[in-house]
């Protein structure tokens, strides 16, 4: 208890907002099925039903709980952009690293297959895949992940490539350590905070994707609830001044503000700097 | 501006300057009072963390940020600088007081010719028109010695040696006609050789402008040469103020007499058994990949066992490649290293772990030699585990052993690099390498980034070690001193080459090689009236300089 105490205390005003909108939707997430007065497929009303009536946030398009389908949203999207993005980093770090401490042959292989795989836009090349292979969550996480890897290679590579040149990286390797070891014990810790940077931002991005994914009818499928998807289910309503997708779009806004605070906070931290500066 | 005689140029009185420093304001100048007159040159003389800078800089109404002045005064011809507004401070700074840093290539602009830098500052305070500050450049460039002084102002900074760059630094603050300069280690990070040339053109120009100075070093020598008064800071407290002359013949203080003992001179021990070569560098020819330069030309170099070789030379000269080729970080493309007689290989990869264990190394900035997210009991322990697959209890003991053989206290081994000073990082460095139990350790300008006090301790250690453990070393500096202290036999390395090896009496006596010649003659001493003879006896072609060699 102590040790959650004085993390509290190290957090400054904002980190702490960061922290209470990150475990709010994380509760949401975890307690969907407990806190959702609704079921996310169940049709319980009209369209479009007014908010703060006897629905709290109204209805979507078709007349679901629109509430209830946030809280879901809240389990669906964020699991699917935290794992997508685990994904991400693990295979780009990895692949990165590699690519610092072997250099040479290996370095420009790698980053030469990455540079073309980079030029072909996020979007098209997720659409050309997963409409060949159909779009499981599985292979959703599969292909978001390895098309944000390679940003993350560059990042990785340029970041690890900048300690390699270290002298405790080449004391490690004078003292014959493996390549394995180097990585992990001598550049990681010191890529982290970057890194985590990093992981703040592309989360985010990783959200938005889905939600074009949605809207192209290859994202979560329905009547799985996701927030991209809800955002453009609900789209039309703003013609008719309906605040309902505002609510999704919002939980997708606070979210990324959120994490982000958080970040900066363990970022500015690591960085040493001290408050005032 | 009317320079009146006799007045108080600058007059410091009762500063006390206060840090930040973890959030609570202590002070690091404690009431130091300084006086200049015009034409002459005061000396700040100390240690990292002296205040040396700090006090120096003042002079330009000036505190580096998270500092703050809180009491004292400090007046420049009469009129107060504490308390004037940064626009007021902007007319004197460059102007009537200018500033000289340590590293000249930081402090120019890469994007822009030595001529316009010069300019910049004359023609922005409005004192000079364009063509006016062009003429003075020349005229500046002449004084201060620089090699072609009308057109060298077209260069740009990186297309000029280190030493010219110091001296056209100088010679901007010189442009300006001011009444100080501030002098902040100018010479610090330059070679023994060209060190000289700059202070010597320095030295000159200063007298010949009469301005006053402040010069800051940590090199009491260097600064013997160049002041008139001299001031020892220590921690913010002044410790001896005095003539030059007269401190040096006579110190009053410990502390000042400690400064001065640093640079004293140990016996080497002769005899060395010629039948236990250890380290047998043959024919060594290298050049670093994508480049068709050699960086070094058959190079041979042995080390006995348990006795110190020194590698001396000035930067560029191929000592520290050596080391690189030594360790298999660089395979050379001729010759070969042998170690007890027996051929390594010379790729670092494919050399067998018994290999590497018996040859380790020790890095000048044991900040970056040192990964700043592990414990310094995971930097030491690690060759324990790895090449003498020690754990558990075993490894732990092992580990505090090695902190009191290097005289840290035990709690260290938890701490990480980062709350662990200059010197105690260095140490740890070296139990690292100790840990691996090895044969040779290669030094590679161990002592270059600590204090001269601190450096003595490290040598010191390195001394008992050796003796206790009959390991050998091979010891890179470019620092004489160092090599005075601990050799028992100099390797002289020049562009790439060996110019001899021997036992250091031998090295160290006449007759001489004429780059040790130069090199020897180079290293300051203490003794004010040691540059001007030194400068005379050049002249004359008494004793060689970098031209008479470049010319052979």
């Amino acid at each position: 208890m102590t040790y959650l105490s004085a993390i509290w205390d190290d957090l400054n005003l904002s980190a702490r907002i960061g922290l209470g909108i990150v475990l709010f939707f994380t509760t949401c997430g975890i307690f969907a099925p407990w806190l959702a007065p609704y079921s996310e497929s169940q049709i319980v009303g009209d369209v479009w039903e007014p908010l703060f009536g006897e629905f709290f946030f109204g209805t979507d398009q078709i007349g679901r709980d629109l509430l209830s389908r946030l809280i879901f949203g809240a389990r669906n999207t964020m699991a699917l952009a935290i794992v997508s993005t685990a994904v991400s980093f693990t295979a780009g770090a990895v692949l990165g690293f590699i690519a610092a401490t072997m250099s040479g042959r290996v370095d420009q292989v790698l980053s030469r297959i990455v540079d073309v795989c980079i030029s072909i836009p996020t979007l098209i090349a997720s659409l050309i895949v997963l409409s060949a292979v159909g779009t499981a969550t599985q292979t959703l996480i599969l292909v978001i992940g390895i098309i944000y890897a390679l940003p993350v290679f560059r990042i990785a590579r340029a970041v690890a490539m900048d300690i390699e040149v270290m002298d405790y990286v080449e004391a490690a390797r004078l003292r014959g350590e493996g390549l394995w070891w180097l990585m992990r014990k001598e550049i990681l810790p010191n890529a982290l905070t970057p890194l985590a940077a990093e992981f703040g931002v592309r989360f985010c991005f990783v959200f938005l994707l889905i939600a074009s994914l949605s809207f192209l009818g290859l994202g979560l499928q329905p009547p799985l609830a996701d927030w991209g998807a809800m955002v453009r289910g609900n789209a039309d309503g703003i013609a008719w001044g309906f605040l309902h997708p505002i609510m999704p779009a919002a939980c997708i806004a606070l979210l990324t503000i959120g994490i982000n605070l958080l970040i900066d906070r363990w970022v500015h931290k690591a960085s040493g700097l001290r408050d005032d500066q | 501006m009317s320079k009146k005689v006799g007045k108080k140029l600058l007059e410091i009185n009762d500063l006390l300057i206060e840090a930040d420093i973890e959030g609570e304001w202590k002070p690091i100048i404690n009431s130091l009072s300084m006086t200049l007159e015009r034409g002459e040159i005061i000396g700040l003389i100390g240690e990292s963390g002296a205040g040396k800078s700090t006090f120096g800089l003042t002079a330009l109404g000036y505190t580096k940020p998270g500092c703050r002045i809180v009491s004292g005064s400090i007046k420049l011809d009469g009129v107060e600088l504490v308390g004037k507004s940064d626009a007021e401070l902007r007319k004197i700074r460059g102007n009537r007081v200018a500033y000289v840093a340590q590293s000249a290539a930081a402090s120019f602009n890469p994007a822009h010719t030595l001529a316009e830098q010069f300019t910049e500052s004359p023609v922005q305070h409005g004192k000079m028109k364009m063509s006016e500050a062009r003429k003075r450049s020349v005229e500046m460039f002449r004084l201060l010695d620089m090699p072609d002084p009308e057109n060298i102002g077209e260069r740009y900074p990186h297309q000029v040696s280190g030493g010219q760059l110091q001296r056209a630094m100088t010679a901007m603050a010189l442009g300006s006609d001011p009444d100080i300069i501030i002098f902040d280690e100018p010479t610090t990070a330059l070679d023994v050789t060209t060190q000289i040339e700059v202070l010597g053109a320095i030295k000159e120009a200063v007298k010949a402008r009469n301005v006053a100075a402040i010069y800051i070093s940590h090199d009491l020598a260097v600064v013997a040469q160049m002041a008139d008064r001299m001031m020892v800071l220590r921690y913010g407290d002044l410790i001896e103020e005095g003539n030059a002359r007269e401190m040096l013949a006579n110190p009053k203080q410990e502390y000042t007499q400690k400064l001065l003992n640093v640079r004293s001179q140990r016996v080497g021990r002769t005899g060395l058994d010629e039948e236990d070569i250890q380290l047998n560098v043959e024919n060594i020819t290298a050049r670093y990949p994508g480049t068709n330069i050699d960086v070094l030309t058959n190079v041979n170099v042995n080390v006995v066992k348990g006795k110190t070789v020194a590698v001396v030379g000035e930067s560029g000269s191929g000592k520290s490649t050596l080391a690189r080729v030594i360790t298999g970080l660089l395979p050379p493309s001729q010759g070969s290293v042998k170690f007890h007689g027996r051929e390594l290989t010379p790729a670092l990869k494919t050399r067998p772990k018994k290999d590497l264990q018996s040859i380790q190394m020790i890095y000048q900035m044991a900040d970056v030699a040192m990964n700043p997210r592990q414990k310094i009991k995971d930097i030491i322990g690690r060759p324990l585990e790895f090449y003498l697959g020690i754990t558990g209890k075993q490894h732990d003991d092992r580990v505090l052993d090695l902190l009191r053989k290097i005289e840290l206290p035990e709690d260290y081994a938890e701490r990480y690099p980062l709350q662990l000073s200059g010197g105690e990082k260095q140490r740890v460095c070296i139990a690292r390498a100790l840990a691996a139990e090895p044969e040779l350790i290669i030094c590679d300008e161990v002592t270059s980034a600590l204090d001269q006090l601190v450096a003595e301790g490290i040598l010191d250690l390195l001394l008992n070690l050796q003796k206790e453990l009959d390991v050998s070393y091979l010891f890179i500096t470019h620092d004489l001193a160092t090599v005075k202290a601990i050799a028992d036999e100099i390797v002289v390395m020049y562009q790439g080459g060996v110019v001899e090896q021997g036992a250091k009496a031998d090295i160290l006596a006449p007759p001489y090689a004429p780059y040790t010649e130069l090199l020897l003659s180079s290293v300051p001493e203490m003794d004010p009236d040691w540059l001007d003879n030194l400068v005379e006896k050049r002249q004359r072609g008494e004793l060689p300089t970098s031209e008479s060699l470049g010319q052979s």
